[in-house]
């Protein structure tokens, strides 16, 4: 698999040069990129065109907090990772996709990247892929009818595995998770 | 930052407004001026201690208490603060989304109508189950292992594993009428009928901090010291 390019933008040589190192010691990840401020990043990011962006929340002008996103606007899908090391408003570090402390260590921050790179797949492919699938729709039917995954599997000729996929995949998209639920969205999508 | 026994009960309300509802409970009633956590407290008869640890669990989702602080506690009145918040869900908050939620279900054609109504009384049932459950088998318990009886072979443990969630469909409600209902349905009742979802919701959510990181861990040390 190729590397993930990684833009770190932070303005401390030391932690530059630390993290620099240490991003580059994980399999699949490199920092492709460093940034020392947040002045015409438009233009870096259409040059490294980067899988994830590494940032000092304190880069970030204040006024600019709530929408800092769209300084990012080129790359709206890249999850951007808080490398954090001051205090900061918990509410805005949520906004980040991910949180990395000045005192985690590699496997911490090893396991962080995974965890934002996998969560990360599920939104960017695009809003059309939200809408249930022909094969998801039958599946939820018999959902609703009731039915367990073994029948599910039975009777459409799939696996057991991929009706679980199946269904896991209607919870993901629809947000909703029991059966009744279900029953009341294939109603009112007058699937049965 | 935590709750203290000097800080004003008004200060803490205003810092956390969601803990009106915790007054209600406690049958504090509003009107205390300027007086303290402590002072209100002993008004009321109430342990300022354990007042404050639901205050506090209820008011940080991180802030978990001590087996220390637990053991400190005065729990005499976790029990009936659990069944007023019961009745609480049952007897106002449900009974009102229940009305609005007939209101909207009229305006949709009769399968939907139907559908709708079936989901929220199964749910109510659901809920009703839940907390009978507890009210029957769970609190009894722990009354009496807190007059030193042994309870009868029933342990905490199993109250743990059986611990359904409620707050699901709750959830499920909220996705159907922002994502799925159409939108000429009653749009007005609709907005107002997610806030009180939200609401319930998110006070139920609390609830079961309150059962996970207060009453399961006291009831286990209880259990223990027996042994």
């Amino acid at each position: 698999m190729k590397n993930r390019k990684i833009l770190l933008i932070e303005k401390s040589p030391i932690v530059v040069q630390g993290l620099t190192d240490l991003l580059n010691g994980i399999p699949d990840y490199e920092v492709a990129a460093v940034a020392e401020s947040l002045d015409r990043i438009a233009e870096r990011l259409i040059v490294v065109k980067p899988d994830l962006i590494v940032l000092n929340p304190q880069l970030v002008d204040y006024s600019k907090r709530g929408s800092f996103r769209a300084l990012f606007q080129e790359c709206p899908q890249v999850p951007i990772v808080a490398l954090v090391y001051s205090y900061f408003d918990q509410q805005w570090l949520r906004s980040f996709n991910g949180i990395i402390e000045i005192t985690d260590d590699r496997k911490r921050i090893e396991s962080c990247l995974t965890e934002v790179m996998q969560a990360d797949n599920a939104p960017s492919d695009g809003p059309d892929l939200y809408e249930l699938s022909e094969r998801e729709r039958e599946v939820l039917v018999e959902v609703a009818n009731g039915l367990s995954n073994k029948e599910i599997a039975t009777k459409l000729h799939i696996s057991v595995h991929t009706a679980i996929t199946h269904r896991k995949n209607i919870v993901k998209k629809t947000g909703i998770k029991s059966v009744a639920g279900l029953t009341v969205y294939a109603m009112l999508n007058n699937l049965m | 930052m935590l709750f203290t026994p000097k800080m004003k009960l008004a200060d803490i309300i205003s810092s956390n407004p969601s803990l009106v509802l915790i007054l209600q409970r406690f049958r504090i009633e509003l009107g205390f001026g300027e007086k303290s956590v402590a002072e209100v407290c002993r008004a009321n008869g109430l342990s300022e201690q354990f007042f404050l640890l639901i205050c506090n669990v209820y008011t940080n989702d991180r802030y978990l208490p001590s087996m220390e602080e637990l053991q400190e506690t005065d729990m005499s009145s976790l029990v009936p603060y659990l069944i007023a918040s019961h009745g609480y869900y049952l007897d106002e908050r449900i009974p009102h989304i229940e009305r609005h939620l007939d209101r909207i279900a009229e305006a949709c054609p009769k399968n939907h109508k139907e559908i709708l109504q079936r989901f929220f009384h199964d749910y109510k049932t659901e809920v009703q189950n839940h907390f009978l459950y507890e009210e029957k088998t769970v609190f009894p318990y722990i009354e009496a292992l807190r007059k030193g009886e042994s309870g009868d072979g029933y342990s905490i443990n199993q109250f743990e594993e059986n611990h359904s969630n409620i707050e699901d469909k709750l959830n499920d409600l909220t996705n159907i009428f922002i994502k799925y209902l159409p939108g000429n349905i009653m749009p007005k009742e609709r907005v107002s009928v997610l806030f009180d979802i939200f609401q319930l919701s998110g006070d139920l959510n609390k609830h079961s901090l309150i059962e996970e990181k207060i009453l399961i861990p006291y009831v286990e040390t209880i259990e223990r010291s027996r042994k």
